[in-house]
C-alpha cells in the first residue's frame, strides 16, 4: 500500500495540471507554487474524502490543513486516528 | 471637473481616521491611503516621471497595490494593474504595447518581471514591494522615502486626460489596453454607487483582483464614497474568507458565479456571517435562478444585483433587484446616466424581443484601445452626435416588452470561463507552439462551476506521442491558470470548412450537444 503521502502526490500529479514535475517541497505552499486554486481545493477535499473515507468539515478546509503536502499528510492521519483507523 | 485622485485627497478631508483599507497586514485610515499616495507620487516625479507616462502595477491584492495605483494618478500617470499570474512573455507584451516607464511589482514575482523587463526598452525602474534585500533592486521604502514631497500646486492635469489603462482579451489572441480617463471613470463610479445606494458607512468585502475592473472598481467606489474595503487575495479557502463578513461588519459583497457557487457548497454556513450584508452582486456571467434562490435564502437581509458589462464601458446594465423574483434571467436596464438597445447588422434599432448586438452609450464607454485603431474601429462607431462615439459590444442580446435585457451569445468566439472573458485563439497561439501539435482548437464546454470550462481538440503530428499531461504542463508555464486548458482531447482528424479552416462552430455544437450547425 503505497504511503498517505505518495497517494497524496499522486493526486496532486494526476489531477492538477499545474503541479511542477519536478517534486514538491513538502512544505511548499501549494497556493504560492499555483498548484492549487479555489476550484481545486474542491477537487482535493471531495476526494480527500472519498480515499480516505473521512469526513472534512467547512471548517476543516483552512490552510493551514490543505495548503501543503506536509500538512495534509498530518491532517489525514488526524482524522484517521480520530475514526480509530490510524496506525 | 474631478480627476479620481482628488476623491481619495477629499475622502481624507472629510474623514481622516476613516478606516480606508484593511488587508491582511495593513489596516490604514484615508489619512495614511493618502500620505502614502502623496509620497508614492513624490517617488515617481522625483525619478523623472512625465506626465502621461505608464506605470505598470504587477502585484496581488495588497495595499501597496492601491497605493500605486492613487499615486500614479496624482504624479500625472496613467496605471495599468496587471493580474500577477501573468507570465513573462506576455508581460512584456503589455509593457511594450504601453511603453511602461516604472513596473511595481512583489519580491514573489521578481523573477517573471525580470525576465519580461529584459525585452522593454522603454522600462526605466522597477520598484519591488517587500524586496528581501538589496539584490532585488530598488524596494518600496526606500521608493516611498527617496524623494521630496511634491510641491503644493494643481493636479499634474485634468479630467479628460487618460487614466488608465485595463488589458483585456482579444478576440485575435492579442490583450487589448481598454482607455479610460478621469471623467469615464468618475462617471462609471457614480452611476453605480447611485443604483447600489453606497454610503460612506458601508464596509465591502472583495477577494476580485484589482487587475479585473470589477476588483478595481471595488477600490475606486470606495474610495468615491469615503467607505471601507476589505482587500482579500482570494477566495480558496471561504472559511478564511467568509467569517470577516461579520467580523469586519461587511455590507457589500461582491461576487462572481464561481463563487457563488463555493458558497452555496458549504455543507455549515453560519447565518452570523450574513447579518450586516445589505447587498450582493454578480457579474460576469449570469447565475443559475436556482443560486439566486439559494444565496438569497442565505443572505436574507440583502438585496441580490444581476449586473452585466464589459470593461470597454465598465457597466453596462443592472437589474433592479425588486425585478429578480419576475425575470431572474435578465440583467437589467441601463446603468443610471445611459442607454443601451440592441441594433442589426446595420446598427439600427430592433424591435423587441428580436435578437440583435448590445449597443451602449454614455460617460462611461471607453476613448478606445491603446495603440490599436482597428479594433477601436469595430467597437466605437458613430453615435448620435458628430463627435460622440458608442460601443458595439459584440454580444448578442434582446430586450423584452417591458425594456429589460436578455443576454443570448457572444457574436465572436471568446469564451467566459470562471468570470473572465478567454480567446481561444490566445490559447491556440500557445498550443501551435508545442512541437508535436499538428492542430488545435479550443472551445468551452458548460460547467456548472466554471460557466464554461476550457478543452482542447489537438491534432498530434505524425511521429508524436505528446500527452494531456504535456499539453497542460505547455500552457501552464505560458498563460493565466483561468486561460489553461484542463480538458484535452486528442483526435486524428477534426472537422473543416470547404476552405480548409478548423470548423470551431461544430467542435462547440458537439461540446454543448447541440445539433452541428451547417457550414
Amino acid at each position: 500500500m503505497p504511503t498517505i503521502e505518495q497517494r497524496i502526490r499522486d493526486y496532486l500529479n494526476e489531477n492538477l495540471p499545474f503541479a511542477p514535475s519536478e517534486a514538491l517541497d513538502p512544505d511548499e505552499s501549494l497556493f504560492d507554487a499555483g498548484v492549487l486554486d479555489s476550484i481545486g481545493v474542491m477537487g482535493l477535499v471531495s476526494w480527500l474524502e472519498r480515499e480516505f473515507d473521512i469526513i472534512v468539515d467547512d471548517n476543516d478546509v483552512v490552510p493551514e490543513n490543505i495548503d501543503g503536502i506536509r500538512v495534509l499528510v498530518s491532517f489525514v492521519e488526524g482524522k484517521l486516528s480520530e475514526a480509530g483507523l490510524g496506525g | 471637473m474631478i480627476r479620481f485622485e482628488s476623491l481619495l485627497a477629499r475622502a481624507a478631508r472629510r474623514d481622516p481616521s476613516r478606516i480606508a483599507l484593511v488587508t491582511q497586514h495593513v489596516r490604514a485610515t484615508y489619512a495614511d491611503f493618502d500620505a502614502a499616495a502623496s509620497r508614492f507620487a513624490a517617488g515617481l516625479v522625483g525619478s523623472g516621471f512625465a506626465h502621461g507616462e505608464r506605470c505598470v502595477i504587477l502585484a496581488d491584492n495588497r495595499f501597496e497595490t492601491a497605493v500605486a495605483i492613487f499615486g500614479t494618478l496624482r504624479a500625472g500617470g496613467i496605471f495599468s494593474v496587471i493580474n500577477p499570474m501573468t507570465k513573462a512573455d506576455k508581460l512584456a507584451f503589455v509593457l511594450n504595447d504601453c511603453e511602461a516607464a516604472v513596473l511595481v511589482t512583489q519580491a514573489s514575482l521578481l523573477g517573471v518581471a525580470r525576465n519580461a523587463a529584459k525585452q522593454v526598452p522603454s522600462l526605466r525602474r522597477i520598484v519591488v514591494i517587500d524586496a528581501v534585500d538589496e539584490a532585488d533592486g530598488p524596494s518600496w521604502h526606500a521608493f516611498m522615502t527617496g524623494a521630496a514631497d511634491l510641491a503644493p500646486g494643481p493636479p499634474r492635469g485634468i479630467d479628460i486626460d487618460l487614466a488608465m489603462l485595463v488589458y483585456t482579451s482579444g478576440s485575435t489572441g492579442r490583450p487589448k489596453g481598454v482607455m479610460m480617463t478621469h471623467r469615464n471613470m468618475v462617471f462609471a463610479a457614480t452611476s453605480i454607487t447611485t443604483y447600489l445606494e453606497s454610503r460612506s458607512d458601508d464596509v465591502v468585502l472583495s477577494v476580485l483582483p484589482l487587475a479585473f475592473d470589477y476588483g478595481l472598481y471595488q477600490l475606486l467606489m470606495c474610495v468615491m464614497c469615503g467607505s471601507t474595503l476589505v482587500l482579500e487575495r482570494s477566495f480558496a479557502f471561504p472559511q478564511n474568507i467568509l467569517p470577516l463578513l461579520s467580523s469586519e461588519g461587511v455590507t457589500g459583497f461582491p461576487l462572481v458565479p464561481t463563487m457563488a457557487a463555493l458558497i452555496l457548497q458549504l455543507r455549515s454556513f453560519d447565518p452570523a456571517w450574513a447579518r450586516s450584508v445589505r447587498y450582493l452582486t454578480n457579474t460576469a456571467a449570469a447565475l443559475p435562478p436556482a443560486h439566486i434562490a439559494r444565496l438569497r435564502s442565505l443572505f436574507s437581509h440583502a438585496r441580490v444585483f444581476s449586473m452585466y458589462g464589459q470593461t470597454e464601458s465598465k457597466r453596462c446594465t443592472y437589474l433592479p433587484p425588486e425585478q429578480l423574483e419576475q425575470r431572474p434571467d435578465s440583467v437589467g436596464i441601463a446603468i443610471p446616466g445611459t442607454e443601451v438597445w440592441v441594433a442589426d447588422d446595420d446598427g439600427k434599432p430592433v424591435a423587441a424581443n428580436v435578437i440583435g448586438e448590445l449597443v451602449v452609450r454614455g460617460g462611461h464607454v471607453m476613448q478606445g484601445y491603446w495603440n490599436n485603431e482597428e479594433a477601436t474601429r469595430r467597437a466605437l462607431r458613430p453615435g448620435r452626435y458628430p463627435w460622440e462615439k458608442v460601443l458595439h459590444t459584440g454580444d448578442l442580446f434582446r430586450i423584452d416588452d417591458e425594456g429589460y435585457c436578455y443576454f443570448v451569445a457572444r457574436k465572436d468566439d471568446m469564451i467566459k470561463s470562471r468570470g473572465e472573458k478567454v480567446s481561444p485563439k490566445e490559447i491556440e497561439n500557445v498550443l501551435y507552439a508545442l512541437p508535436g501539435v499538428s492542430e488545435a482548437i479550443v472551445v468551452g464546454v458548460p460547467d456548472a462551476m466554471l460557466g464554461q470550462a476550457l478543452k482542447a481538440f489537438i491534432v498530434r503530428s505524425a511521429d508524436s506521442s505528446i500527452s494531456a499531461r504535456d499539453v497542460i504542463a505547455h500552457c501552464a508555464a505560458r498563460l493565466e491558470d483561468f486561460m489553461t486548458p484542463r480538458l484535452i482531447e486528442f483526435r486524428d482528424a477534426l472537422p473543416k470548412t470547404s476552405t480548409g479552416k478548423i470548423r470551431r462552430a461544430a467542435l462547440q455544437a458537439e461540446v454543448e450537444n447541440r445539433e452541428i450547425p451547417p457550414e
